[in-house]
C-alpha cells in the first residue's frame, strides 16, 4: 500500500508581507513554510502508515529550493519525496497544476489499496481547487474537508465537515482525501528522522520525465495551458484611520456611547 | 491529445447560470445572493439568468428563485440527488452544461460548492476562480470599482480593457472579471477565463447583496426539466449520515452588529467572551472571533471572522483585543462602523477603526456596556 501526499511550499502570509510597487508580492523578502493544511495531510498519512505499514511518498510541484521542505517532511517520517519541477510548468493555474501533479502521481502509480492526501487549501492562493481537480484527472473519488478518517480494509469512513454540521462518508480505495486542521496535530521531526532525511530516496521529475503522460502537452500545462489569466492585481487602499478617543475611562466610554446615539447606531 | 478550439466559446449562448444549493430541501441563502448578483451580470451581457437546482422533490422551492431575478430554473430531480455527492452532482451538472452551454456559472463558495466547482471545471476543461468577492462584466462599472477598491494609478486601470492572452491582445469586455483576495488578503486579483466557457466562479457567501423578493417575478419564473442520466453505478462514495450541529450556529453573516474577541482575552478567556456577549446583547448583535480564538479552541469555528472564516459587513463591528492582522481585516474591513479596543496603540486594527480606545478590554468593555445602556435609556 502507498500513501501519496501532495504538499506545497508557500510564503508565510501570517508574518509581514511585502508588496512590490507594481502590485505583485515580493516573495524574495518572505520566509517560506510548508502549507499548514498540507502538514495535516502528512500527519494523516503518517498515522495511516503506523496502522498499515504503508509507504508514504510526498510530492510537491515547485522550484528546486522546495527540496528543503521535502527533506524536512522526510525527517518527519515520510519514506520518499518527489519534486515536480520545470520551467515548462511555470505560470500554471489550478487546472494546469492539477494536470501536472496528476501525471506525476500516475508515474508513481496509484494501485487498488492506495490513498492520495492533500491539504484543503494553500494559504497563498486559498483556492482549495487543486485537490479535487487532481482527483478528477486521476478518475478517483474525492472526499474534501476531512476531520476524521477511519480505515477498515479497503473502506475509509470519513467525517466531512459542513458549515452547519458534518456528513459521514464511506469511500473505497483508491481515493483522494483533502484534510483540514481539525483532523490532527502534526508531529515534529525526530532526531533520528533528521539524521535519515538525506539518505531517503529523493527524485526530481521534470517536463521530459512527464511528457509521455497523456495528461501532459503544451495545451494543458504552464501559462498557455491555464484556462484562467490574471487581468490585474492590486492592493486594497487602507481605510482612512478614524478617531482615537482620548483615555480609556468612564468619560471615554460615555463619549463613544454619545457618538453612537447621535449617529443612531444605538 | 485534444486540441482545444477557443472559437467554440461562441457557442455558449445559454445565459448566466447559478448553482442553487439546497440542504435537506431548504435553499441556502447564498443561492438568493448569487441569483441577485447574476441578474446584474446577465443584464450587462444582454442574456438570461437561470438557476440550476439539484435534489429530490425540490421543485417546490424553485420558483422563489425567480423572485430574486432568475428568468428560469433548471430543475434536476432524482432520488440519488437528495443529498450532495461529488460524483452525482458533478455528472448531472456537467451533462446539462454540455447540453445548454451557459456562458457564466456561479457557485456559492460553501464547503459543498468548493468541492463541486473544481471537479466540474476540471471535467469541462474550463477556468474556475475560487471564493470571489466581486464580479463584473461591464468595463465602466469594473473600472469604477478599481478606482475605489484599489490603489492602482488611472493609467493602469484604463489598461484593463485588454489582457495578453496566448501572446495576443485580448479584449476583455465580454469576459467575466472575477476579483478575489489572495495571499491572506494582502493582494487582490482580477481573474478572467478568456478562452473557455462557461467562465466559472465560486463566490464567497455573505458578500453579494440579496435583492428584494418580487412575488410576481417568482410566479412568472419558468421551470425547465432537462434530461440527464444518473444511476447508482455513477456514485463512488456513500453518504452514511448527515448531521446538523446540535448547537445553534452563530449567524455572523446576517448580523447587524458583531462583537469580536481576539488574543487579548487570553488572561481570562471565559470572562472576555462573557463581556463580548453582554456588549453584543446590548447592541443587538452576535459574538465573533479572530482566527487565534478559534485555533485556541476558545470559540467554535462558526464564530471565525476573516480570510479563512466569514466575511461580514455589519453596521457596527466591535473588535475587542484584536490586533488586526490582515487575515482578520479581510473579513471585516467593509463594516460600516468599526470600534476597536486594544491595549497596544500601534495595533493595526486602529488603522481601519472609526473609533479607537487604547486600553484594557477588561476595564473598558464593562464601562462601555454601562454607557451604552445609559445612552439608550436617555433616548
Amino acid at each position: 500500500m502507498k500513501i501519496i501526499v501532495c504538499v506545497k511550499q508557500v510564503p508565510d502570509t501570517s508574518g509581514k508581507v511585502a508588496v512590490n510597487p507594481d502590485g505583485t508580492l515580493n516573495r524574495a523578502s518572505m520566509a517560506t513554510i510548508t502549507n499548514p493544511d498540507d502538514l495535516n495531510a502528512v500527519e494523516a498519512a503518517l498515522t495511516l502508515k503506523e496502522q498499515t505499514g504503508a509507504e508514504v511518498i510526498v510530492v510537491s510541484m515547485g522550484p528546486p529550493p522546495a527540496e528543503g521542505m521535502l527533506r524536512e517532511l522526510l525527517a518527519r517520517g515520510c519514506d520518499r519525496a518527489v519534486l515536480v519541477s520545470g520551467r515548462e510548468f511555470g505560470g500554471s493555474d489550478t487546472y494546469a497544476t492539477s494536470q501536472i501533479l496528476a501525471a506525476a502521481i500516475n508515474q508513481i502509480g496509484v494501485e487498488k489499496e492506495d490513498v492520495v492526501f492533500c491539504g484543503r487549501q494553500a494559504i497563498d492562493g486559498d483556492t482549495a481547487q487543486v485537490g479535487p481537480q487532481i482527483a478528477e484527472k486521476l478518475g478517483l473519488p474525492q472526499v474534501s474537508y476531512a476531520a476524521e478518517i477511519v480505515k477498515d480494509g479497503d473502506t475509509l469512513t470519513i467525517k466531512r465537515m459542513l458549515e452547519d454540521g458534518y456528513m459521514t462518508i464511506k469511500v473505497k480505495t483508491p481515493c483522494l482525501i483533502t484534510c483540514i486542521k481539525e483532523l490532527n496535530t502534526p508531529r515534529y521531526m525526530s532526531v533520528g528522522g533528521v539524521f535519515e532525511a538525506y539518505s531517503k530516496p529523493y527524485t526530481v521529475l521534470d517536463y521530459n520525465a512527464l511528457k509521455d503522460d497523456p495528461l501532459i502537452d503544451k495545451t494543458t500545462i504552464g501559462l498557455s495551458g491555464s484556462p484562467t489569466n490574471i487581468l490585474t492585481s492590486f492592493t486594497p487602499p487602507l481605510k482612512g484611520a478614524g478617531m482615537m478617543l482620548e483615555g480609556a475611562d468612564r468619560a471615554t466610554c460615555e463619549k463613544l456611547a454619545g457618538i453612537m446615539a447621535a449617529k443612531h447606531m444605538i | 491529445m485534444s486540441n482545444y478550439d477557443s472559437s467554440a466559446i461562441q457557442e455558449f449562448k445559454g445565459g448566466v447560470w447559478v448553482f442553487c444549493e439546497q440542504r435537506q430541501g431548504v435553499m441556502m441563502s447564498t443561492s438568493y445572493e448569487l441569483i441577485s448578483e447574476g441578474r446584474r451580470l446577465a443584464n450587462e451581457l444582454g442574456t438570461k439568468l437561470y438557476g440550476l437546482l439539484l435534489g429530490s422533490n425540490i421543485e417546490g422551492i424553485a420558483k422563489d428563485l425567480g423572485g430574486y431575478g432568475a428568468d428560469g430554473v433548471y430543475v434536476c430531480d432524482h432520488p440519488l440527488l437528495e443529498t450532495y455527492t461529488t460524483d452525482g452532482y458533478t455528472k448531472v451538472i456537467c451533462d446539462v452544461i454540455r447540453t445548454y452551454k451557459p456562458e457564466v456559472m456561479l457557485i456559492g463558495a460553501t464547503n459543498i460548492g468548493r468541492d463541486l466547482g473544481p471537479r466540474c471545471a476540471a471535467r469541462l476543461h474550463t477556468g474556475l476562480c475560487a471564493d470571489c468577492t466581486h464580479l463584473d462584466i461591464d468595463m465602466g462599472i469594473y473600472k469604477d470599482f478599481l478606482h475605489t477598491a484599489s490603489t492602482l494609478p488611472d493609467a493602469r486601470i484604463e489598461a484593463t480593457d485588454h489582457a495578453m492572452v496566448m501572446g495576443e491582445k485580448h479584449d476583455v469586455s465580454r469576459d467575466l472579471k472575477m476579483t478575489r483576495p489572495a495571499f491572506g488578503g494582502h493582494l487582490m486579483a482580477s481573474i478572467i477565463c478568456p478562452r473557455f466557457r462557461p467562465a466559472m466562479a465560486t463566490v464567497r457567501p455573505g458578500v453579494m447583496k440579496k435583492a428584494p423578493f418580487d412575488q410576481a417575478k417568482a410566479d412568472a419564473c419558468e421551470i425547465i426539466k432537462p434530461e440527464f442520466s444518473l444511476t447508482a453505478d455513477d456514485m463512488q462514495t456513500e453518504v452514511v449520515e448527515v448531521v446538523k450541529a446540535a448547537k445553534k450556529l452563530v449567524d455572523l453573516i446576517g448580523a447587524d452588529v458583531v462583537v469580536s474577541v481576539g488574543r487579548g482575552i487570553s488572561k481570562d478567556v471565559e470572562g472576555g467572551i462573557k463581556l463580548a456577549e453582554e456588549l453584543a446583547e446590548v447592541l443587538g448583535g452576535v459574538v465573533g472571533g479572530s482566527r487565534a480564538t478559534i485555533d485556541a479552541g476558545w470559540l467554535s469555528a462558526d464564530h471565525q471572522v476573516g480570510q479563512t472564516g466569514k466575511t461580514v459587513h455589519p453596521k457596527i463591528y466591535v473588535a475587542l483585543g484584536i490586533s488586526g492582522a490582515i487575515q482578520h481585516k479581510a473579513g471585516m474591513q467593509d463594516s460600516e462602523c468599526i470600534i476597536a479596543v486594544n491595549k497596544n496603540d500601534t495595533a493595526p486594527i486602529f488603522e481601519i477603526a472609526d473609533y479607537g480606545i487604547c486600553g484594557d478590554l477588561f476595564k473598558v468593555t464593562p464601562l462601555l456596556i454601562e454607557a451604552i445602556k445609559a445612552a439608550k435609556a436617555a433616548k
